[in-house]
């Protein structure tokens, strides 16, 4: 038994390795046969991966269940590699397979954590990228999508105020929405996307100085809408954002260098002003010296980074569980742990290419309306995994943000589903971009005609 | 406006593969649009790299630390794959161990069962001592061989790394005799770095034991503490060995203390107080010296009575009285109670010769008469010399620490002259007649209704010290009678 978990602890880590070398390898391929070759390669070690942890656990807890979550992960995997490359012949299949990667260490880290939460989170996932499936078609299809720059922008506000008012309350935050009584929901993890939408269609429109202050009046009502729910991260994400695009969309330093510095400054009144804001500080600089109380979760996190060392204690060797919310924003310790440093690495150079493919769509295209997009997407996406990772590694203060793809939470994997899937759409429906030209080097020159 | 509008309608007919049609406004050159973006790509990529080497950063250089916390559960887990390394002595001797008997039960044996107890610790009923401090030093096993590796894979546990304490078995042997059936404890330090030698408290417990002896250790039905390491947590009136931190107080507040003068006439009184010198002796005319050596009660009370209380405390606290002493072994902090306003003259002139309110414990003692030893330098005082993997392999070395220069070297050499002096003609004469020239202040701290406490510190060689020790004898009587022979015992060993 122990020699079996002790391999598949080793190979796991080979093949996430090999599977993230080939995807760095992929983006810097410009020849056609080489790119699908390499892309069969990445496709191998996600099934192998896949299955050595499946394998692992099932050798361990012996129950049927877990063979029967596998096939359909298997099978979902298979509908989905084939239906988007029959249906959208040129979509990028370098964003598809990493988006599945890391969907299927989510899985297994799930299954490892909480078996309810695995299987609520594979049909959620599965579900999304049925629905998913359509995405890329809207994108191409209806152009008009760009027109209702302000429509986008005063929903997603009506929802945060909405939240504010009959929101329910959960870790401390303030940010879902019971539907029917039925199930929750976190709207702000839908307003995100509503929100990117927003400022690439008004800012591809036009960028005086009256539509920056227009616009950025009603980003400052979302940011505040969000920071008054209680969560941090989400206001930073989005506040981030909207930075990046508007830096972008005018290319002016100013903007940046203001956003950036008004940003420092309301962090500092937020700290000074926010007792919880108070606390995370405090936990992050000192997580010993309160471990009893603020600093518990972090600590807990350290305890199981560290012990779990370069390579990991194996499945179901440590335990992750003694860390709160371990499921959900501190899921990366628990893959530190039980995979190892190592690996937990490699996780985050996957992240990084991610956001990279994503950056370079909006290098590559014409179009002023997607640029924006999908650069507020990558933005978005990257920052987010920063702000995680950075936080349950004591790099910065922990401000409770999921892990894309990988963390337990309904919403939160609809939305990123959803995001990468707007980004397909912008990727398949430009000739430019087309997946050749889309995964050569991002420091390649684009040739205007 | 209306030109947009325009644009947009024409796409909606062409679909977006037309790149000509395409809603290019360019409100920002395609340049500058560029230019913004890989700028963008820059501060991400950024950010990731620093992210990633805090994480390296942390797992090569601080986890070892941050997980050895007794909060961290996972030490258990890590018990199941390794077998405890051993904790030895500096001359070889092994301190602990773990036995595996034959059905395969792995057995914590301490082979001088309670002559360590407090220092080297225990791992049944809670940690303590250098079990705690090394815990997951010693469950972790230096598995760079392709023999660890393999064992790793087939389920066989391998051997965790080797602690070793800069312990000097042999003079711990010594102390620990010495010291009899007497309660008290003994601390020995190497000066010139701030090893510990020896560290024994008594009475002890045990640890091959604690299990089945637990609830008798734990009630202390005859208030013993065998579980207290007096060494360093036991808290005691420091008697006239405070009569160094007095002097050096006189020196500060008067440089002209070569001149001073008191002519004992064996008792003082002050308001109704009387404090008498040992025995009602009269020491007649001394100067600061012979008052040292002597031990003079009176004269070192009429200095604390004209000492202003402000500078005394600040002294003090300076030597670490009132904060936990800087080192890694758990330590309870020394007191030293004397405040304007709060403490009249009679509780300063007590003060003075280590009977008031102050209290330390032996260890801070230990590390004063070291520090005078070692030049008014203080070193921080470790237990631990190195790691070492089962193969013998250098893991991890500890280097010796200032903690800071509490003194100058003038007056450092001024108070070993005083601690000498102690020995040559003095209350420690009992040691003049030993091969290695010794330093050092005897003390009897009185208790009300009770036998006094009896103390020696010292150190020696006095030209070139290399050992200083502390020593306090419970309840039995005076510093030269019961603890003076202990240190004579310890330095005979330590020299021959």
């Amino acid at each position: 038994m122990r020699i079996v978990i002790e391999i598949t602890k080793y190979l796991m880590l080979i093949m996430m390795g090999a599977y993230t070398y080939h995807a760095f390898k992929a983006s810097a391929k410009k020849n056609d046969n080489a790119l699908k070759k390499t892309f069969r390669q990445m496709t191998i070690f996600l099934f192998l991966f896949h299955f050595t942890g499946y394998f692992t656990m099932y050798i361990q807890l012996q129950s049927e269940k877990l063979l029967l979550l596998y096939g359909g992960q298997v099978v979902l995997f298979i509908l989905v590699l084939g239906f988007y490359k029959i249906i959208y012949p040129t979509i990028s299949g370098l964003l598809i397979r990493n988006m599945l990667m890391l969907l299927s260490i989510g899985y297994i880290v799930l299954t490892r954590l909480s078996f309810d939460k695995a299987v609520r989170q594979f049909i959620i996932s599965g579900v999304a990228l049925g629905l998913g499936l359509l995405v890329p078609i809207f994108v191409q299809r209806f152009s008009s999508i760009r027109k209702y720059g302000w429509i986008y922008g005063i929903v997603g506000l009506a929802f945060l105020v909405l939240v504010l008012l009959v929101g329910t309350e959960n870790y401390g935050a303030t940010s879902w929405l019971t539907v029917f009584g039925l199930f929750t929901i976190q709207p702000t993890e839908f307003v995100k996307l509503l929100f990117v939408f927003c400022i690439a269609c008004l800012y591809s429109e036009k960028t005086d100085f009256k539509r920056v202050c227009a616009v950025t009046a009603m980003a400052a009502g979302t940011v505040l809408a969000v920071v008054f729910q209680r969560d941090l991260g989400g206001a930073l994400i989005f506040f981030v954002t909207y930075i990046f695009m508007l830096y972008s969309a005018t290319g002016k330093h100013l903007y940046l260098l203001s956003g950036l510095a008004g940003g420092s400054v309301a962090s500092w009144v937020a700290y000074k002003l926010f007792d919880h804001v108070k606390v995370r500080v405090m936990a992050w600089r000192n997580p010993f010296v309160y471990i009893d109380k603020e600093g518990y979760q972090i600590s807990q996190s350290l305890f199981a980074i560290g012990t779990g060392g370069w390579f990991g204690m194996g499945l179901y060797q440590g335990l992750p569980t003694t860390i709160p919310v371990v499921d959900s924003d501190f899921i990366f310790s628990a893959i530190s742990e039980e995979f190892g440093g190592l690996f937990a690495l490699c996780l985050i150079l996957l992240c990084l290419n991610c956001f990279l493919h994503i950056i370079n769509v909006s290098l590559k295209t014409r179009d002023s309306f997607f640029r924006l997009l999908s650069l507020g997407f990558g933005v978005m996406f990257g920052f987010q995994v920063f702000l995680s990772i950075g936080g349950v590694i004591k790099f910065i203060p922990s401000t409770g943000v999921t892990l894309p793809f990988i963390s337990s939470g309904g919403s939160s994997i609809v939305a990123v589903i959803m995001m990468f899937m707007v980004i397909e759409g912008i990727i398949n429906g430009d000739n430019s971009l087309n997946i050749r030209k889309a995964d050569a080097n991002i420091a390649d020159d684009i040739h205007e005609e | 406006m209306i030109s947009m509008k325009n644009k947009g309608e024409k796409n909606k007919h062409i679909g977006l593969k037309d790149k000509s049609a395409l809603n290019q406004e360019p409100s920002v050159s395609k340049d500058t649009g560029r230019k913004t973006i890989l700028s963008i790509v820059y501060i991400f990529v950024g950010l990731f790299v620093l992210m990633m080497g805090y994480f390296t950063f942390f797992l090569l250089a601080k986890s070892d630390d941050v997980i050895n916390s007794t909060y961290n559960l996972r030490h258990d887990v890590l018990a199941k794959r390794i077998i405890r390394g051993n904790i030895m002595s500096s001359d070889g001797e092994i301190l602990a161990e773990t036995i595996t008997d034959e059905d395969g039960n792995e057995i914590r044996s301490y082979p001088y069962g309670d002559m360590y107890a407090h220092v080297v610790g225990r791992v049944m009923r809670g940690r303590a001592g250098i079990e705690e401090m090394e815990n997951i030093t010693l469950l972790t096993s230096y598995s760079n061989s392709a023999e660890a590796m393999y064992n790793d894979l087939v389920g066989v546990k391998n051997p965790g790394n080797n602690v070793i304490s800069t312990l000097d078995h042999k003079l711990s042997k010594v102390a620990y005799d010495a010291l009899g059936e007497n309660r008290g404890a003994v601390v020995a330090i190497d000066p010139r770095t701030g090893k510990i030698l020896a560290m024994i408290s008594k009475p002890s417990y045990d640890p091959n034991n604690i299990d089945q002896n637990w609830e008798s250790i734990s009630e202390d039905s005859d208030n013993e503490s065998p579980l207290l390491n007096r060494a360093s947590q036991g808290l005691y009136p420091p008697g006239s060995t405070f009569k160094l931190v007095t002097a050096l107080a006189y020196m500060r507040a008067n440089p002209d203390y070569l001149d001073y003068n008191y002519k004992c006439k064996g008792t003082t009184d002050y308001e109704g107080m009387t404090i008498s010198c040992s025995n009602n002796k009269v020491h007649g005319n001394l100067d600061l010296k012979e008052a040292f050596s002597k031990s003079c009660n009176t004269s070192f009370s009429t200095i604390g009575k004209e000492l202003a209380i402000d500078d005394f405390r600040q002294l003090s606290e300076s030597l670490f009285f009132n904060k936990p002493l800087p080192a890694r072994i758990s330590n309870n902090p020394s007191s030293f109670l004397l405040k304007t306003g709060e403490s009249g003259v009679k509780e300063s002139m007590q003060t003075a010769i280590g009977q008031g309110r102050t209290l330390i414990s032996p260890l801070h003692n230990a590390m004063l008469a070291a520090t005078v030893a070692n030049g008014g330098i203080m070193m921080k005082p470790y237990v631990i010399d190195r790691i070492e993997s089962a193969g013998g392999r250098l893991l991890k070395g500890y280097i010796p620490e200032e903690v800071a220069r509490l003194m100058t070297a003038e007056e450092a050499d001024y108070l070993k002259s005083l601690m000498r002096s102690v020995v040559t003609d003095g209350t420690a004469s009992r040691l003049n007649k030993l091969d290695v020239k010794v330093a050092g202040k005897t003390g009897t701290a009185e208790q009300e209704g009770k036998k006094p406490h009896s103390w020696f510190i010292g150190y020696a060689p006095a030209n070139n010290p290399r050992i200083a020790i502390s020593i306090i004898v419970e309840n039995k009587g005076s510093g030269s009678e019961y603890a003076l022979p202990i240190a004579e015992k310890m330095f005979n060993a330590y020299f021959n």
